[in-house]
């Protein structure tokens, strides 16, 4: 990051509790507790959160877009996960 | 609020023909892109200026509308203001963080503002001089850029429509707040009632031309379209706001200043004058009445706040070292 330039922090909300931290954007600020107070400002004026996190977008490692299908596609393949794969009669009962 | 039509955005692009067309089906199949996806450099381009553009009219939009707020006649108009101007600050950083996502920095688009490189959207370069004029920013150019933004919703580009998710959210109250004070004025006394209609006739015009340049002069909107950066054209936008606004404005009594103005049976919607381009493209290139003044304004909140923005990083400095200087000694 070029000198002077302000970091840029990412912002979570949890709504209410009982609810995760949501991503919800980002904010510029110089430190944590300025990112707290821009981001209370800027993403919470309407009762949108009772809880907010900020970390440093430099902290955060992102998975490759490009390694999209390496990744994920495998899940797709494993019908057998899933509980819809196995065949129980109905006579059963709810399983 | 506020996006316009885009003004001026180059869409040439340099890929080949099966990244192209792989991109295409993407967004053909509904698809998000997200900031890291692989994406045309026109795409990228676009979105820049056009996310840019929209975020410097939001911040620039406070400013007429901050000419009242010391002065607004009641508590309970003064807070709404106040809140108002507030969020359009909120929008103004909502869209700038998208921007960022594209790769362009904060401080790269505020220099291209002040160096008047980067636009805005032309309306904010007419003055405020009454109280009305604060009814009729709400009621019409937040009600026109209501029109423009919902589509934005359903952008291509993710965090461009998780933005305009947020701001749309925003904008009702905006638009009825101002439609309020149209409304009071409009039913109060004579001078009152004048004041009203003195503010319509100066915004009706320069609020159609937010919609930007009709489709036959606009060169690029045809791959914005196609991108789904866009869902409707500027024609398309701006008949539904002519439309909408019509009947609220006879509703409260008020003259749209429009003598060609003529409801059309057939094609279900209002025929209206011809807007003057000379004045739209005059206004978009600095020559509108207040344009000097606007950026003028920017440039002394950059300026002045620069030692506030070298203090805050001057401190995080400090502190940072001081931790590092006490987990030393600890260990
Ligand atoms: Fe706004
Ligand atoms: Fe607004």
């Amino acid at each position: 990051m070029p000198k002077n330039q302000i970091p840029l922090w990412e912002v979570f909300i949890r709504p209410r509790n009982g609810l995760a931290h949501k991503h919800c954007g980002s904010v510029h600020a110089a430190d944590e507790v300025m990112a707290l107070q821009a981001a209370r400002d800027v993403y919470t004026r309407r009762g949108e959160g009772t809880s907010i996190w900020v970390v440093p977008s430099s902290a955060i490692t992102a998975s490759d877009p490009e390694n999209k299908d390496e990744n994920f596609e495998p899940a797709l393949s494993k019908v057998y996960r899933h509980p819809t794969f196995y065949d129980i009669p109905d006579d059963v009962g709810h399983m | 609020m506020y996006s316009q039509g885009l003004i001026g955005a180059k869409t040439d692009t340099g890929e080949d023909e099966a990244f192209l067309a792989a991109f295409q089906a993407r967004i053909d199949a509904e698809e998000k892109i997200e900031p890291n996806d692989p994406m045309p450099d026109g795409y990228r381009k676009t979105l820049v200026r056009q996310i840019g553009q929209h975020a410097h009219s939001e911040i620039v939009g406070m400013l007429p509308e901050g000419n009242w707020i010391t002065r607004a006649p009641s508590l309970r108009r003064k807070a709404a203001l106040l809140a108002k101007v507030q969020d359009e600050g909120g929008h103004g950083l909502y869209l700038y963080s998208a921007a960022e996502t594209l790769g362009v920095s904060r401080e790269q688009m505020t220099e291209e503002l002040l160096s008047g490189k980067a636009k805005y959207s032309s309306i904010f370069n007419y003055p405020t001089p009454t109280w009305a004029d604060i009814g009729a920013i709400g009621w019409l150019v937040d009600g026109a850029a209501i029109m423009n933004q919902i589509p934005l919703c359903r952008c291509s580009y993710g965090p461009y429509a998780r933005a305009m998710i947020r701001v749309c959210k925003e904008e009702s109250f905006h638009q009825r707040q101002g439609y309020e004070i149209m409304m009071t004025l409009a039913r109060g006394s004579d001078d009152q009632k004048e004041m009203a209609q003195d503010a319509l006739d100066r915004w009706w015009w320069p609020s159609l031309m937010m919609f930007g340049p009709h489709d036959s002069e606009s060169q690029h909107g045809d791959q914005s379209m196609k991108w789904k950066i866009k869902r409707f054209t500027n024609d398309e936008l701006r008949q539904k706001f002519v439309d909408a606004t019509v009947p609220q404005a006879e509703f409260i009594g008020l003259k749209i200043p429009d003598p060609e103005l003529k409801w059309n049976e057939e094609k279900g919607g209002y025929d209206f004058g011809a807007i003057d381009w000379d004045e739209f493209w005059r206004v978009v290139k600095g020559g509108g009445p207040m344009n000097r003044q606007r950026i003028e304004a920017r440039r002394k909140a950059w300026e002045e706040g620069a030692w506030v923005r070298e203090a805050a990083l001057a401190h995080a400095e400090k502190r940072k070292a001081r931790r590092a200087a006490a987990k030393m000694a600890a260990e």
